[in-house]
């Protein structure tokens, strides 16, 4: 029966089966805390009865879960918001900084695509700044900008520029002549040429690098703020690992996955749509 | 003599040959075309023909060596001067309807958008696209569907000069047959300047008013201008059957197969004439009453 059913079907069914069989042999590998009237005197004595800090299982997660999405934007003070703002905050932040670096790096990709001699010149710098971790920007940042939460946008800027810088240049270069001679034979302007030529031929290289971009983007912005403290997903998972809360840690750390992939699943989307078979 | 509508006056090509020195593809080439004729240029691979394509289509400079139209000389690409290549001249992203707008819009930059979208239909109806066809991409149509739409562009420009480059090379025999048949036949209903590159004999001679003759590279030449001299409307079953076919085609085979080759290699020297020798081959023009009533059958 299971060979008459779709590729999707069958796919669908066999990840439900992971689920289901990873859930359960997490939630029986983890021991039951022992009831206090088992503990001998002396155990009780030194402390034995007290609740010890371990793996929650998934049941106690889904607890969490249900609780913090029910209600996900309450806000009780500074260490006592909702999931869903400190997301928002995450995601603003990630927005901020990623357009601002698309605003830079897809007029100069363009720039640099277009002039071979640009290309050459930029390619040391592009090489030399692309592999710094981003966070090691975070102490000059500081200093210099002396805001935590700018600090934090500008580390996503440095982030998120170079994938797009890189694919924007590569990009344009490699925009085939022919559709370039086709806009010059039609008596297109430089802009009209950018636009309506370059720009759509390039489209599925350039949007790539958006997508790499935004995943590093979310990949940075949790690290950021864990450094730079106050709000955002990063800063909820820091704080209650503080708190010694793993089932908030746990959670969160979902939540963190789940954006992430609705993030890269619009940016799938865009890909689609600029996409062009020759 | 008035000069003619395009006019190619001794125009040079030379490359650096990658050792320091020079290689000439061709030299000194000239030659006219009128308005409203078909020209076919013919000539084996490396002689230059699409050089001096790109050029007339201000694509590319030459080395020395001017080209007219209408009197003025012309620099860099313009609408005026209407290309089809051989591949990829139609952008990919776009609907085969929108390729075509892009060039009638680009034409036309005060008409509305159902003004240009009405031309644009009309100018693919014309090559046999209707219907759901023209909202396909080019990826979707096959080769053959996809020059015809280069030529709906290319007509619907109105160019003073349309440039075909192999324009059906990479297509079938059959689907050339027919698109060459459509090519005529929009083309006779225009009074279009056409100047076109081929490598297919049988084409240039279905197609052309004149066949320009070139000589093997390096030191390519125009050699030979020959008339073809067999009345309009031709159409492919009908003109093998005329006298003056396999005259002229044996006469083009000759060249290509022989002539072109002998005349390679040598650079001229300057005393020479520079324009092509005019060939006019017609058996009709002798008194044997024979080929006189073949000719009749085939006006009828």
């Amino acid at each position: 029966m299971f060979d008459t059913l779709s590729l999707n079907a069958r796919a669908a069914i066999l990840s439900l089966l992971i689920l289901v069989v990873g859930l359960l042999a997490w939630e029986v590998s983890i021991p039951a805390q022992k009831v206090a009237g088992e503990l001998t005197e002396y155990e009780l004595l030194t402390g034995g009865g007290a609740q010890k800090a371990g793996v929650p299982p998934p049941s106690a997660i889904a607890v969490k879960a249900w609780e913090e999405l029910s209600n996900p934007f309450y806000d009780a003070g500074p260490n006592d918001k909702g999931i869903g703002i400190q997301i928002a905050y995450s995601i603003y932040r990630v927005l901020a900084g990623y357009a601002m670096a698309a605003a830079i790096a897809i007029p100069l990709g363009f720039l640099i695509g277009m002039s071979p001699v640009a290309y050459k010149a930029f390619n040391p710098f592009i090489q030399v700044l692309r592999p710094i971790s981003p966070l090691a920007w975070m102490p000059l940042a500081l200093f210099i900008i002396q805001d935590s939460e700018a600090s934090a946008i500008f580390v996503i800027f440095i982030c998120s520029i170079w994938p797009m810088l890189i694919n924007t240049a590569f990009g344009v270069a490699g925009v085939r002549e022919d559709w370039v001679n086709v806009a010059r034979t039609h008596e297109l302007g430089a802009l009209q040429t950018a636009f309506r030529v370059i720009l759509p031929a390039a489209a599925p290289t350039i949007v790539t690098g958006m997508r790499i971009s935004i995943g590093i983007a979310w990949l940075v912005i949790v690290a950021a703020e864990m450094l730079v403290g106050g709000t955002g997903i990063g800063y909820y998972v820091w704080n209650e690992w503080n708190n010694l809360d793993l089932t908030s840690v746990i959670f969160s750390i979902l939540m963190i996955g789940v954006v992430g992939m609705l993030l890269d699943l619009a940016f799938g989307r865009l890909q689609r749509a600029v996409a062009f078979a020759e | 003599m008035p000069s003619p509508y395009l006019s190619i006056e001794n125009l040079t090509q030379r490359y650096p040959d990658g050792q320091g020195g020079e290689m000439t593809v061709f030299e000194n080439a000239s030659f006219g075309v009128e308005k409203g004729e078909f020209v076919v240029i013919l000539g084996h691979s490396g002689c230059g023909k699409s050089t001096i394509m790109n050029i007339l289509a201000g694509l590319a400079a030459p080395t020395s060596g001017v080209v007219k139209m209408d009197g003025f000389a012309v620099s860099g690409p313009s609408l005026d001067r209407g290309v089809v290549f051989q591949n990829y001249s139609l952008l990919p992203w776009l609907s085969a309807l929108r390729n075509v707008t892009f060039g009638v819009a680009a034409r036309h930059r005060d008409w509305t958008k159902a003004q240009v979208i009405e031309e644009s239909r009309k100018y693919l109806a014309m090559v046999g696209l209707e219907g759901d066809t023209i909202h396909r991409k080019p990826s979707q149509l096959s080769g053959g569907m996809r020059q015809r739409v280069s030529i709906a562009r290319a007509f619907a420009n109105h160019p003073k000069l349309l440039l075909l480059d192999e324009p059906f090379g990479a297509l079938d025999a059959l689907t050339r047959g027919t698109i060459q048949d459509e090519l005529l036949k929009i083309w006779s209903g225009t009074e279009q300047t056409v100047f076109m590159i081929t490598h297919d004999i049988d084409e240039a001679i279905l197609l052309a008013d004149r066949i320009l003759l070139m000589s093997n590279g390096p030191f390519a030449r125009v050699a030979e201008s020959v008339e073809i001299t067999i009345p309009r409307p031709r159409n492919r079953t009908d003109i093998v059957e005329h006298p003056n076919y396999y005259p002229i085609r044996n006469h083009l085979v000759q060249f290509l197969g022989q002539r072109s080759r002998e005349m390679a290699g040598t650079p001229q020297d300057g005393t020479g004439p520079t324009r092509p020798e005019t060939v006019r081959i017609d058996k009709t023009a002798e008194p044997e009453p024979e080929p006189a009533a073949r000719l009749r059958a085939v006006n009828d």
